[in-house]
């Protein structure tokens, strides 16, 4: 299964084969405003859908990131641990989070492609 | 993701600048019963260094105004407050807290003497607060009239550019010291202006009619220097300033020497007292306080946040709560962490290592003098009371 596919809750993942890029969409950065800080999970750590996997801190607030599938986190991005801006820049690009191996491929089918996640975000 | 719908108590008013937040593509939330711009398209980093090097414009309208009139005011006054009023001068401004019988504040404000015949104060109050505090004022004065200004806005223009942007409307204001307040004609309309803030820089706020606030503001927004700016960057350059907020540093559970508000107490009224809390509040400043109000630099990137207890760093595996931090957040100035809270006098001394939990793991914190940045207020000569 290849793709993104998003949650309603403003994360993504970006599947090809068995490994997924995971973010936060534009709509969350724009939303959260200025990120300051990320608190990524270490590498080799079993998570599951639904599970809290970052967090992200912006001049606001906190805010935790679920996981929108389950896996193994095999690298996590460390241009966002020094430079957490790239995530208001280029959230879907350079600002991912984490790359996992997914353990169930079938969760996608429980996600929204990118139509059905635009719609929602226009009834917000 | 968690906490991305800003959702407290629905807002049940309007401010008069609340159109043109909205032209000017604010993010609106609900604050104290107004729906108010938290940040604009700039977003709240840009917006605090834009007032840290030019000058920001504030809509403070949901801020309670009223005029308390009638002969004796000042010294009626002292009885809900530890305040010099009745030295003030007239067209002088002092910062003052309502206090509790048990010295707990109320609200912190503004109370400027205002020119004339008649013995008058203007006073400037937290909007969370203000209908508690006209309630009480009236209650426990009934001798003297308040006059609630319904029908007046608020701006706040602050930062370094401020006085060359606002001289361009109101002639004169370049005159004014910190704490200065002046009555200017703008137009046929009154407008009073003080030179005060809540950002550390040089800046002015300014009481005028709600019918023409709009039109002052777009007038002040054509200069080059000056940008709207939100409750967010509000937040942070306060924070920065090393300045209480009330609710959160201060509020009827804190007395104001253990908030570092002492400055704010009337010398005659430390020995003559005469407010409520004097008890508590002289025993405060003969004894020390059980704890103090102290900036705190979190070690790391991370932001620690208002409620996070305070522990001591003796490398035990669970440290003593020794206070909590009622402020914290990034500072955009420095790049980094800062926070403010109470901890106990005895470790309040600046470079005291203290730690909290945050997600699981120690933060080391710093005791740190505050404010974080030095303040820039303008003093045009020795400041008379």
């Amino acid at each position: 299964m290849t793709g993104t596919h998003f949650t309603k809750d403003h994360e993504y993942v970006r599947v090809d084969g068995n490994a997924g890029v995971v973010g936060v969409t534009d709509y969350a950065q724009s939303q959260l405003g200025d990120i300051v800080f990320i608190e990524l999970p270490p590498v080799g750590k079993i998570i599951s859908k639904g599970e809290p996997l970052a967090t992200i801190e912006s001049v606001k607030a906190a805010s935790e990131v679920f996981s929108p599938v389950s896996g193994e986190v095999v690298e996590v991005n460390d241009v966002i641990d020094e430079s957490p801006a790239v995530v208001n820049e280029d959230p879907l690009g350079a600002g991912w989070f984490v790359k996992l191996r997914l353990s169930d491929p079938d969760e996608l089918a429980g996600l929204l492609d990118e139509a059905g996640y635009e719609t929602h975000v226009q009834n917000l | 993701m968690s906490n991305l719908a800003v959702s407290e108590t629905p807002p049940v008013a309007r401010v008069p600048l609340d159109a043109l937040h909205r032209r000017l593509g604010a993010r609106m939330v609900p604050f104290a019963g107004y729906d108010m711009p938290l940040h604009y398209p700039a977003g709240i980093v840009a917006e605090h260094l834009h007032t840290r090097t030019k000058a920001g414009l504030f809509d403070v309208s949901h801020m309670g105004q009223a005029i308390l009139a009638g002969a004796g005011a000042a010294r009626l006054l002292e009885t809900l407050t530890p305040a010099d009023l009745n030295e003030l001068a007239p067209e002088r401004t002092r910062y003052t807290q309502l206090l509790d019988d048990s010295g707990g504040i109320l609200d912190d404000l503004m109370a400027t003497r205002l020119p004339g015949r008649d013995e008058r104060l203007f006073l400037v109050v937290n909007a969370a607060t203000k209908r508690q505090d006209f309630a009480l004022i009236a209650r426990k004065l009934p001798q003297l009239a308040l006059h609630i200004q319904q029908t007046r806005a608020m701006l706040a223009l602050q930062g370094p550019r401020a006085v060359d942007a606002l001289k361009l409307l109101l002639p004169g204001v370049e005159e004014l010291s910190f704490m200065d307040w002046r009555a200017f004609d703008y137009e046929g309309a009154g407008v009073y202006v003080t030179r005060s803030g809540y950002t550390g820089e040089d800046g002015f706020e300014i009481s005028l009619p709600a019918t023409i606030a709009e039109g002052f503001a777009l007038r002040l927004l054509d200069h080059p220097d000056v940008a709207p700016v939100g409750l967010g960057a509000r937040d942070s350059l306060r924070l920065e300033a090393g300045l209480s907020l009330y609710g959160h540093d201060i509020d009827a559970t804190t007395d104001p020497v253990e908030a570092g508000l002492t400055f704010s107490i009337g010398k005659r009224r430390r020995n003559d007292g005469g407010f409520p809390g004097f008890a508590r509040i002289r025993a405060a400043l003969d004894h020390g306080p059980a704890r103090l109000r102290v900036g705190l630099a979190p070690q790391g990137k991370a932001p620690v946040r208002d409620g996070a207890l305070i522990l001591t760093d003796d490398g035990r595996q669970v440290g003593r709560q020794v206070g909590q931090v009622t402020s914290g957040g990034f500072s955009p100035s420095l790049a980094r962490p800062i926070a403010m809270g109470y901890v106990e006098r005895a470790l309040a001394q600046p470079g005291t290592s203290l730690r909290t939990e945050l997600r699981g793991k120690a933060v080391e914190l710093i005791v740190t003098k505050l404010p974080f940045l030095p303040h820039r207020y303008v003093h045009l000569r020795k400041d008379r009371t």
